[in-house]
């Protein structure tokens, strides 16, 4: 009886070698359901999209790459746990995610001891490749963002700004600290700060006092949903100053629901789906065609870019043996990506140009690249 | 009989330190379950204590897992490192930190159960489940504790010995205090809170401390789950959270241990098994999207246990008694 | 000081607006829970899904009546969706609740949770968990309040808030009638007061209590339309939020009271926009919820609510 059991052991040990054997595994762990689902939903899309794109060219080192996507449901508590699977059970290479910063920081500790290399498409908070050597990230981080829009508000000339922030979101805390740190020592002043909280359909009580106190801008870095809601209050209620923001801004409904009332807004973020380059027209054709002519938001170009320096890395290494392939990441120079070019620093940060576009005619506008 | 159980608890603490040094070689995915097992346990086995045994209906008991969670978590970084560096020492300070958090939760639980004594079932559930939105919002507006950051940089103290020491001495408590004389108080307010007032039971009594001592038990596994993925956020406390816990006591037969303890180890290993589930390509894209999101699954096992088995899958002998008194 | 008082003015007006949206949501909880004795749970779910079939209807039905915006279409919009959430509420009823209806109150409870979880699941499996932006009903702005009017011009009101507030008003106006003046109303108080005299009167409790829930649930229908007029933006999970505050209304005013549910609502509005506008967005959700755990702890009937004897 133990003769076929032991037989039928070593065959399943001897498929798995071979099927190992032509394909690479990377994991993936993404808010696919839950709060925020929408932002899982665009960043799975565009790293499905990349890896079709490799395999379809040949993959790399001759082998397929195999992406392993888990769901986290948006909660705390599950990145930890599907890590743990990805690493332990699925043998991964390497993990992509995740767009929400806090569980970026639940799930890199776990990566980091277990030397698998990680890399973040747009987890913009600090602390995350802080965690250690094998944590990288492709997108940029809140001070650098927060300052490039002050320094826009001081060359147009606005100098009293109010601020609205998302106190529920990580994200916005950040960029309006590096705001308003970065706004007093340019000369100008913080007349209001306000807040509301992610899922907040009401923002007239918070836009009245801030009316009240008479800006010449308002920075309002929060998450589309929200800001589109806001810019239409704000135009209901008299409130005429443009608005300025952060990547967060960009979302399939921002103008559907906003309609024309954020004209004449500006806001930073990481590319623009109008670039009229090669590499980005490219990119978005390909991902109209795979997905429904939806046109892809920054969180679909970031996870794209994250598979693409990953690649990128696994080929210059020639292996996925972990400490390679960590150090072929880090040395990850000048990328060409759909979000620029894109180095990482010392600190495992991407350093990379922001674009501002201005909001008018039904559509973005290009303003401007801001270098790092 | 007290003899007995006793003699039980220490067993079943013994085979936790034997099992504890097998459980270190496996792997760290099922290790990752295992513990997350003996939490489930914690939680659903104290909540049953207020839900199952005095017949309360608590939507909260995330809340008091987090305060656990954060007590204990800010106790460890504050004081773990500068007491010696030997291994008695910071285990020392690890268990105390996860008394504390105990204790911190049972003193929340003692503000919940305080309105809880003038109110019931459908207003209770609601009073709890503000609770645990006071709680969260207090903790994302608290900068020592991270607010809407999470905290982290504990050190991994949670092991198979403590979690399921914790879970045995849990059990423990809630059997031994519901088996008593003393406790029959539980289910006396359970089953006809008037009627039990009449007898000259004092049911505010029993209903706080019901409270307190499931909270005290929350708190403690909150400590374990905080000091296990060393990293706690506010939003993993949240209301989804306490619906899990229900939904384990529910699954289990309220007022039934053995069987809630079956259905913790259950609802934990499912989600598991589902993921799995999720990645057969030849199931249509709809159940796979099914599979994936296990609260569409928990809420269709909610609404059918209820219409054809509310005594829980396992059953629960009170209540087929009740039935049959029906 | 004229600006500081035009702002507080503001703020009320804010808070009205938003407070009539919970009224209405309110009433359902109130109504369910007069006839039956529980919380409707699923309650807040329903509206989110009276959000969505205004969602999808709505283009067609404006095409209806012309191209663009217009108040006909809003208003055939508007009914459509109190239908459908009627017939949802009704058969929620029928497939979940009445079939416990002589069990446990904790028992019906849970399979309320259960159908809340449930539809917020579903919901974001089969719209998407993405936002969809709402299309546009009427086209929105500010009335101009003319110059001469003083001080009182500064104030902004927008034609949304207008008929949120004037909607919400008919159709209160319009339930006390039916719950007061006809016979089907006559029969709802009868069963709220003792189900057992009134089915032996020859009241038929299921149809009562099914027209119940289909009432309830078509002003809930009605408050999605509506609160997406004013916010275009809808998504799965609307309603938990939504559904919490309105049930914290429900019971500040005094549950199973009809004025009370209206009041309670516009209340929690009112201290909504003014903890937000001068004390911290912060704490909006805690100082509501510690408003409904003070009301309970100090007058568990609620602000109209009349007191209940416990009987054994």
């Amino acid at each position: 009886m133990k003769r076929p059991l032991i037989f039928s052991l070593a065959l399943t040990l001897l498929a798995s070698a071979v099927l190992a054997q032509d394909e690479i595994k990377i994991g993936e762990f993404a808010s696919l359901t839950g709060g925020s689902a929408s932002f899982g939903q665009s960043s799975h899309k565009g790293t499905q999209l990349a890896f079709d794109e490799i395999n379809a060219a040949g993959g790399v080192l001759g082998k397929k790459l195999k992406l392993i996507t888990e769901d986290d449901q948006s909660q705390a508590g599950q990145p930890a746990t599907i890590v743990r699977k990805l690493i332990a059970q699925d043998k991964v290479v390497a993990v992509l995610g995740e767009v929400a910063s806090s569980r970026s920081l639940e799930a890199a500790p776990i990566c980091q001891q277990s030397k698998i290399p990680m890399i973040s498409p747009a987890s913009t908070n600090q602390k995350v490749t802080e965690i250690g050597d094998y944590i990288f990230r492709v997108c940029f981080i809140d001070p650098f963002q927060g300052s490039v829009m002050a320094k826009f508000a001081q060359s147009k000339g606005w100098k009293k700004v109010a601020v609205l922030t998302d106190v529920k979101s990580d994200y916005s805390i950040g960029l309006a600290q590096a705001f308003k740190e970065a706004l007093l020592k340019g000369g100008g002043t913080v007349v209001k700060e306000s807040s509301y909280s992610t899922g907040d359909k009401d923002f007239k009580a918070q836009l009245t006092s801030i009316k009240a106190a008479k800006p010449e801008a308002i920075f309002l870095p929060g998450y589309y949903g929200e800001v589109s809601l806001i810019g239409k209050q704000a135009r209901l209620l008299g409130i005429k100053v443009p608005l300025l923001g952060g990547d967060g801004w960009v979302g399939d409904s921002l103008l559907k629901v906003a309609g024309n009332s954020l004209d004449g807004s500006f806001f930073s973020c990481h590319f623009s789906a109008d670039d009229k380059s090669e590499a980005v027209q490219g990119f978005v054709k390909k991902y109209k065609a795979k997905y429904n002519n939806e046109t892809p938001d920054d969180m679909a170009a970031l996870g794209y870019d994250s598979v693409m320096i990953l690649a990128a890395a696994i080929k210059k290494a020639g292996t996925t043996e972990s400490e390679k392939l960590r150090d072929a990441i880090a040395a990850t120079k000048a990328h060409a990506g759909i979000t620029g070019s894109i180095t990482l620093d010392e600190k495992r940060n991407a350093t990379k140009p922001a674009v501002i576009l201005g909001i008018g005619g039904g559509g973005f506008q290009f303003v401007q690249t801001v270098a790092p | 009989m007290i003899e007995r159980s006793k003699i039980l608890l220490l067993s079943a603490l013994l085979v936790c330190a034997g099992l504890s040094h097998v459980a270190g070689g496996i792997s760290p995915y099922y290790f990752d379950i295992l513990i997350g097992i003996g939490i489930n346990i914690i939680l659903a086995v104290s909540l049953n204590l207020v839900n199952g045994y005095t017949g309360q209906f608590s939507l909260g008991h995330a809340g008091f897992m987090a305060v656990g969670a954060y007590a204990s978590s800010w106790l460890t970084l504050k004081y773990g490192s500068s007491i010696g560096s030997g291994t008695l020492s910071t285990t020392t300070v690890f268990v105390l930190a996860l008394l504390g958090g105990g204790l911190g939760a049972a003193l929340s639980g003692l503000l919940v159960g305080v309105p809880s004594l003038r109110l019931k079932g459908d207003y209770l559930a609601i009073v709890t489940l503000g609770f645990n939105e006071i709680i969260k919002g207090v903790i994302q507006n608290a900068e020592p504790l991270g607010a809407q950051r999470g905290l982290g940089g504990m050190e991994l103290h949670t092991n198979f010995f403590w979690t399921f020491a914790f879970a045995a001495i849990t059990i423990y408590v809630v059997l031994n205090l519901v088996g008593s004389t003393y406790g029959r108080g539980f289910l006396a307010v359970r089953d006809d809170e008037i009627a039990a007032e009449a007898m000259g039971i004092n049911t505010t009594k029993y209903k706080v401390l019901a409270f307190v001592l499931a909270a005290f038990f929350a708190g403690i596994a909150g400590g374990l789950y905080a000091h296990f993925k060393q990293f706690i956020h506010p939003e993993g406390f949240n209301f989804l959270r306490s619906v899990d816990i229900v939904v384990m006591v529910i699954l289990g037969g309220m007022g039934n241990t053995a069987g809630v303890v079956v259905a913790a180890t259950l609802l934990t290993i499912l989600p598991e098994l589902l993921r799995k589930v999720a990645h057969y390509e030849w199931l249509p894209d709809w159940l796979q999207q099914v599979a994936e999101n296990r609260m569409i699954l928990y809420s269709l096992l909610l609404i059918i246990l209820m219409l054809t088995r509310p005594q829980g899958l396992f059953g629960n002998f009170t209540g087929k008694r009740n039935q049959r008194l029906q | 000081m004229v600006d500081k008082l035009l702002e507080f003015v503001q703020q009320l007006l804010n808070g009205l607006s938003q407070g009539s949206i919970y009224a209405l949501i309110a009433l359902g909880y109130t109504m369910v829970f007069g006839v039956l004795r529980f919380i409707n749970f699923a309650h807040g779910d329903v509206f989110m899904l009276g959000a969505f079939a205004g969602f999808y209807i709505g283009p067609k039905t404006l095409a209806l009546f012309g191209t663009g915006p217009s108040y006909p279409g809003m208003f055939a919009v508007l009914v459509v969706a109190m239908v459908l959430c009627a017939i949802i509420g009704i058969v929620i009823e029928k497939l979940c609740y009445r079939p416990l209806r002589d069990r446990p109150k904790l028992t019906v409870l849970i399979t309320a949770i259960g159908v809340s979880l449930f539809l917020e699941n579903a919901g974001q499996l089969v719209f998407g968990a993405n936002p969809q932006s709402f299309p546009e009903l009427i086209t929105d702005r500010a009335l101009e309040i003319p110059e001469s009017w003083g001080a009182i011009s500064g104030l902004t009101i927008t034609v949304s808030q207008v008929l949120v507030f004037g909607i919400t008003l008919l159709l209160l106006f319009v339930l006390r009638y039916v719950v007061m003046k006809t016979k089907l109303g006559m029969a709802m108080r009868a069963l709220s007061f003792n189900p057992v005299a009134a089915s032996l009167m020859g009241i038929n409790n299921d149809v009562i209590i099914s027209f119940t829930f289909g009432l309830g649930s078509a002003l809930a229908g009605a408050a999605g339309i509506l609160i997406s007029i004013q916010q275009p933006s809808i998504d799965p999970l609307m309603g938990v939020n939504a559904g919490l505050k309105a049930f914290v209304a429900a019971v500040l005013g005094g549950i199973g009271n009809l004025p009370g549910a209206a009041l309670g609502g516009i209340l929690i509005g009112l201290i909504e926009a003014l903890v937000v506008g001068y004390i911290s967005p912060n704490y909006r959700d805690a100082i509501v919820f510690g408003v409904l755990i003070l009301i309970l702890i100090v007058k568990p009937t609620g602000l109209l609510g009349t007191s209940e004897r416990e009987k054994v």
